[in-house]
């Protein structure tokens, strides 16, 4: 146990089994980003998944719109400790979008309008398990929230759910990106407390 | 864009408080000692952890406002109702109580000494303290890059740092911008952040400034906005934005 510090006696009791340790929970959707917003229209709209051997194939925002997409409703979990219940989405499996690309890749790299990247096992993107969003609450995703379209990666610290996502590129090394290049964890895991290089 | 590496376990480290000063009515500077501190750069924040006698924990983030003195970190709190570490720290919470920090955190939103480029800060409300950090990291080391400080707040009983504000300090330019409520004797009417006074303020755009932009979301967002209006490169802003947004 850390050190105790006397009177404080905590109200946000930890009770809810979907809260993980360190987080609170928010009814409010905090922004968080390096940057100014950057103001993608969809007409400039393009998303493109990149394979290590360089094969690319991509999509312009009507084709997105065309392909199959589930609404979904998810935990999210952010770095700086807010946690939001039951955030409903909707958007495409990041499975649909590889499809048959001949890729071997261990790793992706999200790269997004305004230079950020963050990098992923391709293994967490897959099997239902990650999207790229174009809707939250039932309305098109806001410029400040990532819109017109991010990627969202619920089981993950919300970083990993990098907004305005461009390209997904499918690699076999793991580089670290934005923020895992200034000390955030390689992984992110919520429930492990995975914050910073080394927890 | 590659920031501060950080090698090794951000540990989690004692630090007990040394002094508080009162900032407005509801804001204070916590002034802790923590032995052994490695130091940090203006920007940076760290994450503070409070423990209660049965275990319970809370953590919450909070910009470092000062360059360190040694072992001495200083953090500047504002009351947030409701807020359950917020509240402890700006109530109870006295001098040689412990609490648990790790840090320094963050890599991007850091102005560094070495830095020659001219620096646009600009704050809204509670946003100036990762700000004033900078502008005290610039005096301590004597730097003559050219600061500039555009500060948004309601009233001037929300003013932070007022009597280190006041003291004119060659090379930083600073602009109030007052939303609800003008000081005494000044001229105007309060009015929100706007792309005249922006304009003015800023650097022009061939001055190649760094653009510093903290406070609540939806400032953050204007600011930006109104920088990218004026033509300035989107890489030349950085942001750090609290609170909720909209929706």
């Amino acid at each position: 146990m850390g050190v105790v510090t006397p009177g404080f006696t905590g109200r946000a009791r930890g009770d809810n089994p979907r809260v993980p340790p360190g987080q609170y929970l928010t009814e409010d959707f905090p922004v968080l980003s390096v940057g100014p917003t950057p103001r993608v229209t969809t007409r400039q709209w393009e998303f493109a998944v990149v394979t290590e051997h360089g094969e690319r194939r991509s999509w312009s925002w009507p084709e997105l719109l065309a392909l199959p997409s589930e609404k979904f409703t998810v935990d999210i979990h952010c770095v700086t400790q807010w946690s939001k219940l039951d955030t409903r989405w909707r958007g495409v499996r990041v499975e649909t979008l590889i499809g048959d690309l001949d890729t071997a890749a261990d790793y992706a790299m999200a790269h997004c309008y305004g230079g950020y990247t963050t990098n992923l096992p391709l293994a967490d993107l897959l099997d239902g398990q990650a999207w790229i969003a174009y809707e939250y609450g039932g309305k098109p995703l806001t410029p400040e929230h990532g819109g017109p379209a991010r990627l969202v990666v619920p089981h993950l610290y919300f970083w990993k759910s990098a907004k305005w996502v461009r390209e997904l590129r499918l690699t076999g090394k793991d580089d670290p990106g934005f923020w895992e290049t200034a000390g955030y964890h390689d992984y992110g895991d919520p429930w492990r407390e995975q914050r910073y290089q080394g927890d | 864009m590659a920031g501060t590496a950080v090698s090794g376990r951000l540990a989690w480290q004692v630090a007990r408080l040394a002094a508080i000063r009162q900032e407005t009515a509801t804001a204070r500077t916590l002034v802790f000692d923590i032995p052994g501190w490695p130091g940090h750069l203006a920007g940076q924040h760290v994450d503070v952890r409070l423990t209660a006698a049965d275990g319970y924990t809370a953590q919450r983030s909070y910009s470092l406002a000062a360059p360190a003195e040694g072992g001495r970190v200083e953090l500047t709190v504002q009351r947030v109702p409701g807020g359950e570490v917020s509240e402890h720290l700006t109530g109870p919470y006295a001098i040689g109580d412990p609490v648990e920090i790790r840090g320094p955190i963050g890599g991007w939103f850091v102005w560094r000494p070495a830095d020659r480029a001219p620096v646009l800060l600009v704050a809204g409300g509670a946003g100036i303290v990762p700000l004033m950090a900078m502008v005290r990291a610039r005096r301590a080391a004597g730097s003559r890059a050219l600061f500039r400080l555009v500060y948004s707040l309601r009233t001037p009983d929300e003013l932070y740092y007022a009597d280190e504000l006041r003291k004119p300090y060659a090379g930083l330019d600073i602009t109030y911008v007052y939303t609800r409520e003008m000081p005494e004797g000044r001229a105007g009417i309060p009015r929100r952040l706007d792309v005249a006074t922006l304009n003015s303020a800023a650097w022009p755009a061939d001055f190649e400034a760094t653009s510093y932009i903290c406070g609540p979301t939806g400032f953050v967002e204007t600011a930006a906005d109104i920088l990218l209006s004026l033509g300035r490169d989107p890489r030349s802003i950085r942001t750090e934005r609290f609170g909720p947004s909209r929706d």
